[in-house]
């Protein structure tokens, strides 16, 4: 096979190639891997490793400039954590080359740009603290670089400065400084409240991002912006760099607001260890130095564990615990982790197998945030408990328990004894009861889940020939054994009495909870075996489901009847629509559902329900986008081919049959959203509480919760909202919700 | 300007493996498609005791499970050790290849992989004796999964000797 068609047109000056390959492809892939790994550990100094890539791609910018400015570009924006490495690797490259340093400049600005425009702010920041570092590294003249910050202030929230700027234009940059201040001050800060992750300030006040950040930055200012934690190989490279002629910024000006831009929330800094919980070993930096805001935001970047493990400086600080610390902070992120739950404790995992000893931080954060339970908040002590159980279940559930008894003298339903409770529940449901049994010391008792056994009460063991619908129970199970028809079933249910009605008017045609739950509980008894059976059995007599829960009560029934198999059952029900979300919802803030209100699984499903109808509504408004455009696009065709036999022969109908789907979804897409608004008016319909029970700060949690998960969607049904519920009469702390999560989104 | 970095984004824990399942219908190419597209993964190396509520409640962690069926041996119905767990999103399961394969359930390290999905039979073990023919050929002790391995069994069992 040929492989010269490229490299015989490229020849002179391209020997160095020929050795290694000659696909210009592969010699791309070359460069993006070498770029991207230098930095990484290695038998050669970083200074020679930089020294040595800029000289090869000094060499290639012939051949290969675009390439190369796009590696760079990329690097620049999606490894923030090496950004001094690839900002000394500019600067080499532009002392050596003036022009390519001009041109990196200016694809960084458009870069830049784009990435405001498309509301990439995490990216935006990352090439914005790049520019500011080639300012060190002699590529940008600082005088242009304060002009853009000016041009910044009054319209971005994040700012990061290096040292030299501050050398060559402390006038500027003190204007600057006092402009970002006043605004800070400025601001509101309702929303805090609802973002925290513990309610209490001590041991650790949890700042509000930007709060935090400024006074990191006020910290840094005293200290005459002396800054030693981060790695700063372009000081190697000062003579060198020194020579270099410097560029100015273009003049930026950062896009306008967008109505439909969407803009980061705002976040709170989670800390939950000092310098005083690592004794020995380096001292942790304080909560307010830029070395911990430095160290914070580069572990942030890394979700690798081994990658994690061999940070770049980790000698001088006490890594473990800021990993623990960073991992946590993003688990309890609120109002949603940045990657999927799961992810974290596989993470944490492979750090505790990648440890020589075990990782005893986690164990001692794990300590820390049990004695805390009191003012966490209660989604966060959700994802704790998932986290916690999950974790255990990969370590043969050992722990010291006994440690935790302080909780046995609690009532059940104060935070450490339920959150035992739930723990011992989730471990079970990764086990079997008795593994459970055994794990946890006999003190512990009252604490252990109840042994899930379903218990079929139509049966002479248990009694239950004298309850009402026995007979039909018995008649029903063996009209399924032999595999009767569903009108026969239906037929034989006929015979169950009606508690609800005195007169049998017609025929019992009306809502018959003994119906449901005589059928209901024979065929799931039936199918108990698992759940595979009792799905089986809810397909085979979906019909006969269907009849029974047409009506509202009829839907709210079904589920106190299937409650013991509860989650994904319902979850089934749902999806084969039997039930809607709203009596999900209905069903789960009913009186029967008190006593388990404040339990994990119940929420979950309610959570769960919220996300499935979110799921259908998207689903079908991408239905009826899709087939818009498939119209536009024939209607666009038949323009172009200016055929005018053809448009008249195929347009009518193909048109008639598109624009006739586009009616049907177009309602589908009214009638979903109409069923996810009353959805949610359903969930804040709680009417008002006694708020000083656990119960309560429990519940407004989980309202605050479900606002800040799907804010953008409750956004739309704002109007029905505020109309309806949020008026002055409700009870005063739901109202507070509501204010905050408005203030949240401005 | 959106370059993505080969170097930096290899998804390897989502990428197909090595197996090929000898009795899939079809060639090798269509096999593959199948796998690159499913959301069906297989699960090995469970114990025989283990429950489809428990692999519920782990693999529900990564998404919405759609349905799990349990592998049996072909002559006893028994449960022998593996799985399919099928989702209802590709993006779901991706999840579970990179966060659940190769974590515990029931104390042992389970392992997933993708399946073209599942078809009436292949629920069943194909080793000689009923169950998986990892379990007819291994030689170690393993109480979670019948003992012996199934030759190693019949090896330590020496045949009754014929008296005349």
């Amino acid at each position: 096979m040929s492989r010269r068609r490229h490299s015989d047109e490229n020849d002179g000056g391209q020997s160095h190639k020929r050795r290694r390959t000659s696909e210009p492809i592969e010699i791309e892939d070359r460069l993006e891997s070498l770029i991207c790994r230098v930095g990484e550990k290695s038998t050669s100094s970083l200074e020679s490793n930089l020294e040595g890539l800029a000289g090869v791609l000094e060499a290639d910018l012939p051949n290969y400039k675009s390439k190369i400015l796009r590696i760079l570009c990329a690097v620049a924006r999606l490894l923030p954590e090496k950004l001094t490495v690839y900002t000394t690797l500019v600067g080499l490259l532009n002392a050596r080359n003036y022009n390519f340093g001009g041109e990196f400049v200016e694809a960084m600005i458009r870069q830049l740009k784009e990435t405001l425009k498309s509301n990439l702010y995490n990216e935006a920041v990352y090439l914005v603290r790049f520019l500011c570092d080639l300012v060190n590294c002699h590529v940008i003249a600082a005088p242009s670089m304060v002009a853009m910050f000016e041009n910044f202030v009054s319209v971005i929230q994040e700012e990061d400065v290096p040292q030299e700027l501050y050398e060559k234009k402390d006038v500027e940059m003190d204007r600057l400084l006092n402009q970002i201040d006043g605004y800070l001050k400025r601001r509101q800060k309702t929303h805090l409240p609802m973002l925290q992750v513990w309610t209490a300030d001590k041991p650790h006040p949890q700042e509000e991002y930007l709060d935090c950040l400024w006074a990191q930055i006020q910290k840094l200012k005293k200290d005459r912006w002396q800054e030693r934690h981060i790695l700063r190989p372009y000081i190697a490279f000062d003579s060198v760099l020194c020579e270099a002629l410097q560029h100015n910024l273009p003049p930026f000006t950062p896009p306008p607001h967008m109505d439909d831009a969407t803009y980061p929330m705002p976040r709170v800094v989670f800390r939950m260890f000092d310098y005083t919980d690592a004794p020995e070993g380096p001292v942790m930096p304080g909560s307010h130095s830029v070395e911990r805001f430095v160290i914070e935001e580069n572990l942030h970047c890394i979700i690798n564990a081994a990658q994690l493990l061999s940070y770049p400086g980790k000698n001088k600080i006490p890594l473990n615990y800021h990993i623990v610390e960073v991992i946590f902070g993003e688990l309890f992120q609120l109002p949603s982790p940045p990657n999927i739950d799961v992810m974290y404790t596989t993470l944490l995992i492979e750090l505790c197998k990648l440890q020589p000893g075990s990782l005893p931080q986690l164990a001692q954060a794990t300590e820390m945030l049990y004695m805390r339970l009191d003012s966490m908040n209660t989604t966060c002590i959700d994802r704790l408990i998932n986290w916690f159980s999950h974790h255990l279940s990969n370590f043969q559930f050992r722990w010291s328990w006994d440690d935790w008894a302080d909780c046995l003298t609690q009532d059940l339903e104060k935070p450490k004894p339920k959150f035992v409770k739930e723990v011992l529940e989730k471990c079970m449901r990764l086990s079997y009861h008795q593994r459970i049994v055994d794990i946890v010391p006999p003190t512990f008792s009252a604490l252990i889940p109840a042994n899930p056994i379903y218990m079929y009460k139509y049966t002479e063991e248990s009694n239950g020939t004298s309850l009402p619908g026995y007979a039909v129970a018995v008649a029903v199970s063996n009209a399924i054994k032999n595999r009767a028809s569903n009108d026969e079933i239906l037929t034989v249910l006929k015979d169950v009495p009606n508690p609800n009605q005195e007169v049998d008017d017609d025929g019992g045609e009306g809502f018959n909870p003994l119906k449901i739950e005589v059928f209901l509980q024979t065929l799931l008894n039936l199918a108990a075996k698992s759940f595979s059976h009792s799905f089986s059995a809810l397909a085979k007599f979906h019909e006969v489901l269907k009849v029974l829960t047409e009506s509202d009560e009829g839907k709210l029934h079904i589920l106190r009847v299937v409650y013991e198999m509860i989650a994904v059952l319902v979850d089934k029900m749902i999806r084969t629509q039997i039930v809607d979300c709203a009596a999900v919802a209905n069903w789960i803030f009913s009186p029967d559902m008190a006593h388990d209100f404040t339990r994990l699984y119940v929420w979950e499903i309610l959570y769960s329900t919220i996300r499935k109808m979110n799921k259908h509504v998207q689903k079908i408004q991408k239905e009826l986008e899709d087939s818009k455009e498939k119209l536009e696009k024939l209607q666009l065709k038949r323009k172009d081919s200016g055929d005018e036999e053809d448009m008249e022969k195929n347009s009518d109908e193909e048109d008639g049959q598109l624009e006739e789907q586009i009616e049907r979804l177009q309602e589908k897409v009214e009638s979903a959203q109409s069923e996810q608004k009353n959805l949610f008016l359903v969930i804040f319909q709680t009417g008002s509480v006694d708020f000083n029970t656990p119960w309560y700060k429990n519940c407004i949690e989980r309202l605050q919760q479900i606002f800040l998960m799907h804010h953008v969607t409750i956004q739309q049904y704002m109007g029905t909202l505020e109309n309806l519920l949020f008026t002055a009469e409700l009870d005063h702390h739901i109202l507070a919700v509501y204010q905050q999560f408005c203030a949240l989104q401005q | 300007m959106s370059a993505q970095l080969n170097a930096l984004f290899s998804d390897s824990y989502v990428d197909i493996s090595q197996y090929r399942d000898q009795h899939f219908k079809g060639n090798r190419y269509e096999q593959e498609k199948l796998l690159k597209q499913s959301s069906t993964l297989y699960v090995g190396n469970l114990s025989f005791y283990t429950t489809e509520e428990q692999v519920y409640e782990l693999f529900s962690k990564s998404g919405d499970v759609k349905r799990i069926i349990i592998g049996l041996d072909k002559v006893k119905k028994t449960a022998c050790g593996f799985c399919f767990v099928e989702y209802y999103t590709r993006a779901d399961a991706e999840n579970a290849m990179r966060y659940i394969n190769g974590t515990r359930l029931d104390d042992r390290i389970i392992r997933t992989d993708w399946d073209a999905g599942f078809k009436e039979g292949r629920q069943y073990g194909r080793g000689k004796s009923g169950g998986q023919v990892r379990d007819e050929y291994r030689q170690d002790y393993d109480p979670a999964r019948g003992g012996y391995g199934k030759i190693t069994q019949l090896q330590r069992a020496p045949e009754p000797r014929h008296k005349f």
